[in-house]
């Protein structure tokens, strides 16, 4: 049967089809798709994991243990799961492991554009890499068999326009793969250095026999043109524009496999044509490589550069010259940019911040919109949990100035991530910080996916649910008190009260995502007219149901929830129930 | 046969996931090689959002760029305006009237523009504007705009009836879908 489906749903049906039994991740786009989508096949086991790194040991041990397992997340989270990855790359799998890394070029949703076959080189892994949506399938297949074949963890490398485009995917069934036999094995698993020794002497080996494979491997595959002026090396997304923009113009050798890369089927190809163009996106990795194995008739990031996305556009003017025409406005349009939605908890608490003009240390999440006018409510943001860490670096140097003026926000799912050891260094090393957690119920940024706090798990069934107040009293926090962010007075309150006190304070800002289907709204709220008097201090919220129309507030009621703060906020009760 | 492309924009929230998926297949079931192209994640959260629908003999790369698109559907006029260089000389743009001002106009940092509806018209593109939430609100909710959108694109393009009818009842959930039917009818015919 033919369907159209997402890369990432594409990914998940290769899970199945391949016979995988457990599933752990930590979501984060594009990545958090496989997972949903793999949770859907009741043959397979899947969960939400606190965290990558946490995930990656999961899926080890289930692979150890002799069975197919998977992880899946985002390029940053493949840095937070690095540490099991470099070690999981000597102890090899017995089930086969597959990791998805899903890379962000141009940035859509992530802090930085980091390229995650760095990670495949240095942790001596095989990375294979789709450039469409059967490619998802198939390859995710084909990277269980060579991670027990090989004995080695297989990394699915996706970027954004593979993980969330739809093409057309043909499925199969799922074939049964019973567990593997465990038979203990310390030399194999138990990577003390006497055995880890031994164990580097297989890794290097096996790099060898995987260039060997990659050679001749049909994942890796030449389509000459007899028409081509010039060749191309490339993989991924990359691959699509070239074909679009090149047409038979060039012949295309398209790498699969990533890492590692063949050396004399590259050496060979090169030798066809005067001129080789290496179109990848993000790093010069298959370029540098071409360079170390001697091929110097090429072209690459001096043509293309490092940052963003590629496209048909990009390689068409690159190499071929030109652009195309296109009309537009004679003036520029206003800009468009993401707004916490109507009705969002994190509001309330970041217009307290943004009053009190406290320093922020933020965090990653929908809150980090905080930053966007008119709130202007934050001063960092870096990597999940760093939010909490850095406040305390901050005040360590800055003393009581500092600890009376700032604060860290952070959202339940990613305390639970990694902000609760920042936490545990504040309490353990003395700095009188505040913290705040954003607990909107859920992980809202992702697209609503449950965490340990929620009480429920990946199914939706019902799990344990992790006491935020008790667990941060139990780290060492004696101040720690909840306030409902819909009450600007309660919250505004309890941030001064928390920033004057002489000791670490945690404040729980509770309010479930606006979003979520389960919360009830109020009706909708309006303005009289007669009594606004165009102060214009609601727009200070930066809600995007409130807007100025002929000098006066008016409430978009399609998009007002009804939460309130609006009208606390208006000194001229202007703003009323319908 | 060459690839067409369709770009389908909006404002977060507006529906534009379900408009793809329900143009993908019909597509699909056109017998086209078909490639959508969504954006998740940050850019959803009421920024402007654009996917991009391809099809055709067979289909490279999923996104669409500037001067490439056969036709541009947007849910909202100011997003039809910024769409506009992505059009192709006497290309099809349709969009709905509707207005949601950007977070730099609801500060006061920027004007919604006046008269885009006649800036549109006059800008060398077959521009198409409909009413579309009165007549979502018609068909009995505002949020089936994207519905009535697809109603209006499906009268300008050459498909049969019947495969638009299928698509829809099989992206829209049950529960929702008379109302999605009149939806697309009073768009289909608007169109």
């Amino acid at each position: 049967m033919k369907k159209l489906m997402l890369g990432n749903d594409a990914f998940a049906r290769g899970l199945y089809e391949a016979g995988c039994r457990f599933i752990s991740s930590y979501p984060g786009t594009p990545s958090t798709e496989i997972t949903e989508s793999a949770a859907k096949y009741d043959e397979m086991y899947a969960e939400w994991a606190p965290n990558e790194k946490v995930a990656v040991e999961a899926a080890l041990g289930a692979s150890i243990a002799g069975a197919r397992s998977f992880c899946g997340m985002k390029h940053v989270g493949l840095n937070v799961a690095a540490d099991p990855l470099y070690t999981a790359a000597y102890t090899g799998v017995n089930g086969g492991l597959v990791i998805a890394a899903a890379d962000d070029p141009g940035m859509h949703s992530s802090q930085n554009e980091q390229d995650s076959r760095h990670h495949a080189i240095a942790s001596k892994v095989l990375m294979l890499e789709p450039s469409d949506s059967s490619e998802c399938k198939e390859f995710t297949k084909t990277a269980f068999e060579l991670s027990e074949r090989f004995d080695v963890p297989a990394i699915v490398r996706l970027s954004t326009r593979v993980a969330h485009s739809q093409s057309v995917v043909e499925l199969c069934g799922r074939e049964e793969i019973p567990l593997k036999e465990y038979k203990k094995n310390p030399q194999k698993y138990v990577m003390m250095p006497a055995y880890a020794r031994g164990r580097h002497v297989f890794v290097e080996e096996r790099t060898k026999r995987l260039v060997e494979f990659a050679e001749t491997s049909p994942l890796n595959r030449i389509e000459i043109s007899d028409k081509a002026q010039f060749g191309v090396i490339t993989s991924g997304a990359a691959y699509e524009y070239a074909k679009e923009a090149l047409g038979d113009k060039a012949s295309v050798l398209k790498l699969g496999i990533v890492n590692p890369l063949p050396v004399e089927l590259i050496r060979d190809f090169a030798a066809k044509y005067e001129k080789i163009y290496v179109i990848e996106e993000l790093d010069g990795v298959i370029e540098q490589h071409c360079r170390n194995i001697g091929v110097n008739n090429i072209v690459g990031k001096e043509l293309f550069g490092f940052c963003g996305e590629l496209s048909q556009a990009v390689v068409a003017e690159k190499i071929l010259g030109g652009k195309r025409e296109f009309v537009s406005l004679e003036k520029a349009v206003p800009v468009r940019p993401p707004v916490m939605c109507a009705g969002c908890p994190h509001r309330g608490l970041f217009y307290c911040l943004s009053k009190l003009g406290v320093t922020v240390s933020g965090d990653i999440g929908c809150y980090t919109l905080g930053a966007s006018a008119p709130l202007s409510a934050m001063d960092t943001t870096i990597c999940m949990g760093a939010s909490i860490s850095a406040l305390h670096g901050f005040n360590k140097v800055r003393g009581a100035e500092s600890e009376h003026k700032s604060v860290a926000v952070i959202g339940d799912s990613t305390f639970m991530h990694s902000g609760m050891t920042g936490l545990v260094n504040i309490a353990y090393n003395d700095s009188d910080s505040t913290v705040i957690i954003l607990d909107n119920s859920i992980t809202g940024m992702t697209g609503h996916q449950q965490n340990p706090t929620t009480g429920k798990n990946l199914k939706g069934d019902p799990a344990a649910a992790v006491n935020l107040e008790e667990l941060c009293k139990a780290i060492g926090i004696r101040r720690v008190r909840v306030v409902d962010p819909y009450s600007l007075a309660e919250t505004e309150a309890a941030i001064r009260q928390e920033l004057a006190a002489d000791e670490a304070s945690v404040i729980i800002s509770r309010r479930p995502c606006a979003l979520l289907k389960y919360v009830k709204h109020n009706p909708p709220l309006k303005t009289d007219a007669d009594k606004c008097r165009s102060c214009k201090k609601c727009m200070k919220l930066g809600c995007p149901a409130i807007s100025m129309k002929d000098g006066k507030a008016v409430i978009d009621h399609t998009q007002c929830v009804g939460c309130g703060i609006c009208q606390e906020l208006c000194g001229f009760g202007a703003i009323v129930c319908q | 046969m060459e690839t067409k492309s369709i770009m389908i924009v909006g404002v977060g929230g507006q529906g534009s996931l379900l408009a793809s998926r329900l143009l993908g297949n019909v597509l699909l079931a056109q017998g086209f090689d078909v490639k959508v192209s969504e954006v998740h994640g940050m850019s959803q959260r009421g920024g402007s959002v654009v996917t991009y629908v391809k099809y055709g003999d067979k289909v490279y790369s999923p996104i669409i760029e500037k001067g490439e698109a056969d036709a541009v559907i947007s849910f909202e006029i100011l997003e039809a305006a910024r769409s506009l260089p992505y059009l192709k000389k006497g290309g099809k743009l349709i969009t709905s009237t509707q207005q949601i001002d950007p977070m730099p106009v609801v500060t006061g940092a920027a004007e919604y523009p006046s008269d885009l509806e006649e800036q549109l018209r006059n800008a060398g593109v077959e521009l198409s504007a409909v009413d579309t939430l009165s007549l979502a609100e018609q068909a009995g909710s505002a949020k089936a705009s994207n519905v009535v959108l697809m109603g209006v694109l499906s009268s300008k393009l050459d498909f049969p009836e019947e495969l638009w009818h299928k698509a829809v009842e099989q992206c829209v959930p049950p529960k929702f879908l008379e109302l999605n039917k009149k939806a697309f009818e009073l768009g289909r015919q608007a169109g």
